[in-house]
């Protein structure tokens, strides 16, 4: 393997660990953005979401199931997101940090439970046969690198993602009600918004694309009752990096990130890239601590 | 008058301890009795400063380290590595290791080396007005860090299993009933003297100050004050104290390594002050006690249990008694908040 073509995989393995990250962070940025709400549950939706599509596949066979499986997840896990806005986190709004803690309980709640259920030791969901494969790029396997059609897979469905969220939040009147929260909780409410109905929306939506991010995860690497735990710091960075609920400011954060990872691991160890990473992120708040794309306003204490 | 009777009280009860506890529950006090340490800095910082961190386990580990290198260097035979050292194939010293040969240099490290780090990463983050989740987030991410660096860098450090295998700690025995004896009455000493200290800061100009900054941190600033230094200062002191607690647990157990501060420990100091009360330094020493005996009774008779246990704790505590006992006693906030308002109340800027 020569040099560029090891730079070019780990760009490429970078931009694949992108769209996971864009896919785990999304719903925390929405939610984040709109509600200042921390769901430290969020990691474990994406394991939700992993054990759904397993369930699924182990029921209904590799390919019907797997199709099966994405759409559970995503229903799935939006539906325990509502019941999670609604039992829970409506009614710690404006204690961001308590709302934290509350929801990390929940989360080694969640744990624990899916350790009863499935055991301890991670489960394996079958990608269908038509993403088995991998294409070989730079010539041979000794000189190239191959690309599996599943890393190719999840880039192109955190795109149609990404797509579909700015779709509904710029074009539809959803979305408008969204924004309009979003810039000025208050004025919205005053004009008849129904701030709750948007805030459980929003939030349910997150949690729905964070379980089919697992879903989608679970065909790369086993799911075990602590996969969450393993991307959410991680996804929190993105949060943090990109800036308070902009879908510009996290798809770029997602790209720095996993980009930066990849990039550190051709010259040191992945533990080392961890802690390379997060000096980075510190140091990169020094210059931009608002974020890639920070909203300018002229309240002293900004809600959003 | 009566409180400070009570106190009195209290405080011999913990010092006769060893008369009337049988030998497990006494060794489970002495260690609780030193993480309480740690737990009243979280107080400090998060219950009077409303700066939450989810990161205390790295000072922890931090003051744990600066003693156990000592233990280590003072157990190996002069002139050869210790144990951990040889096996990875190390010939020579590591040079940060070479201070920690003095025993005082470790003593005043697993003091000044926790709050030193606090306080840079304090100054970091704090001097961009960042500060809310985002820094509860960095310090999480900052225990994640730590420990894996720790667990990669097996040769320097021990890696996983940590630092372990003292034979004796300042010229005492560590196996002898006595040095432990003597450890509980100094663990119980420097509570109660970080107890009054922290009484003092709390009662001081400073201590006001950090309250009026959790409160209304703007509003500081308009008084003239600029925050910064004083936040910083109050996450150096739960810093150091967390050295302190780390380093007592170190010389308790024998032993220290990565699991015993990882992100998962880390979170949970913060449900002890929870539970106790972030509002009052005592509340953070009787959170500390209750949740880590309960832990120990919990996942002695029922191992799956305590999970759902500690999630359910962490659930039930921050929506229903946000003060902890402490507050439950004094008789407010005991209730399942109602939906919040629609305007939630204004949050500090990022």
């Amino acid at each position: 393997m020569t040099e560029s073509t090891l730079v070019a995989g780990q760009v490429f393995n970078g931009i694949s660990v992108a769209s996971i990250l864009l896919l785990a962070a999304l719903g925390l940025a929405l939610s984040f953005g709109l509600m200042r709400v921390i769901n430290m549950a969020h990691g474990e939706m994406l394991m939700m979401g992993g054990y759904i599509s397993y369930l699924a596949t182990s029921l209904f066979g590799k390919e019907p199931g797997f199709f099966v499986g994405l759409l559970a997840a995503f229903i799935g896990t939006a539906l325990f997101g509502a019941l999670l806005e609604v039992t829970l986190i409506r009614r710690l709004y404006g204690r961001p940090l308590d709302t934290l803690l509350a929801t990390w309980g929940v989360s080694l709640i969640l744990q624990q439970a899916a350790r009863s259920i499935f055991g301890p030791i991670g489960v394996e969901v079958t990608a269908p046969s038509w993403l088995a494969g991998s294409l070989a790029v730079g010539g041979t396997a000794l000189t190239g690198f191959a690309i599996p059609a599943v890393r190719v897979f999840i880039i192109v469905l955190a795109a149609l993602v990404l797509g579909g969220v700015a779709y509904v939040l710029t074009r539809t009147p959803i979305g408008l009600y969204v924004r309009a929260v979003h810039q000025n909780r208050a004025m919205a409410e005053a004009l008849g918004t129904n701030t709750r109905l948007v805030d459980l929306a929003v939030f349910s939506l997150g949690t729905g694309i964070a379980g089919l991010a697992g879903a989608a995860l679970a065909l790369i690497a086993p799911v075990t009752p602590t996969v969450g735990q393993s991307y959410i710091v991680y996804a929190f960075l993105v949060v943090i990096v990109g800036g308070l609920g902009s879908l510009t400011g996290t798809l770029f954060a997602a790209l720095l990130v996993g980009l930066f990872s990849a990039l550190a691991q051709i010259f040191t160890s992945v533990s080392t890239s961890d802690v390379l990473l997060l000096v980075a992120v510190i140091a990169f708040i020094q210059f931009r601590p608002r974020g890639i794309v920070a909203r300018s306003s002229r309240a002293l204490e900004a809600e959003v | 008058m009566r409180g400070a009777i009570l106190f009195a009280l209290v405080v011999l009860a913990g010092a006769c301890a060893p008369f009337y506890l049988p030998p497990y529950e006494l060794s489970l006090l002495g260690r609780f009795v030193a993480l309480a340490i740690l737990a009243m800095g979280v107080s400090f910082v998060w219950g009077t400063g409303g700066i939450l961190t989810l990161g205390q386990g790295v000072f922890f580990g931090l003051g744990g380290y600066a003693i156990a290198m000592h233990l280590k260097l003072a157990g190996a035979d002069a002139g050869s590595l210790p144990d951990f050292m040889q096996w990875s194939g190390l010939t020579t010293l590591p040079w940060w290791w070479a201070p920690f040969h003095n025993g005082a240099f470790a003593v005043v490290a697993a003091l000044a080396l926790p709050g030193l780090a606090a306080a840079l990463l304090a100054f970091l983050v704090f001097r961009r007005r960042i500060s809310g989740p985002y820094f509860a987030i960095i310090t999480q991410a900052l225990v994640l860090a730590t420990t894996t660096l720790i667990i990669s860098q097996q040769p320097y450090t021990g890696g996983f299993n940590g630092l372990t295998n003292f034979t004796d700690a300042f010229g005492f025995p560590l196996s002898d009933p006595n040095t432990q004896l003597a450890l509980y009455w100094i663990s119980l000493a420097v509570l109660v003297l970080a107890f009054l200290a922290m009484r003092l800061v709390k009662a001081s100009q400073f201590g006001k100050l950090l309250l009026a900054i959790r409160d209304g941190e703007n509003r500081v600033r308009f008084l003239g004050y600029d925050p910064l230094p004083f936040k910083v200062a109050a996450f150096a002191i739960a810093g150091a104290l967390a050295g302190i607690a780390g380093a007592l647990v170190t010389l308790d157990l024998g032993v220290i390594s990565p699991a015993m501060f990882g992100v998962v420990p880390s979170i949970e100091m913060v449900i002890w002050v929870a539970v106790g009360g972030r509002d009052a330094l005592i509340g953070a020493v009787v959170g500390t006690l209750l949740v880590n005996f309960g832990k120990d009774w919990i996942s002695s008779a029922f191992p799956d249990l305590w999970l759902y246990a500690v999630g359910a704790l962490f659930v039930v505590v921050v929506t229903v008694m946000p003060q902890g006992i402490v507050g439950a006693l004094r008789g407010r906030h005991l209730r399942w908040p109602r939906p919040a308002a629609a305007q939630p109340v204004a949050v500090e800027g990022p």
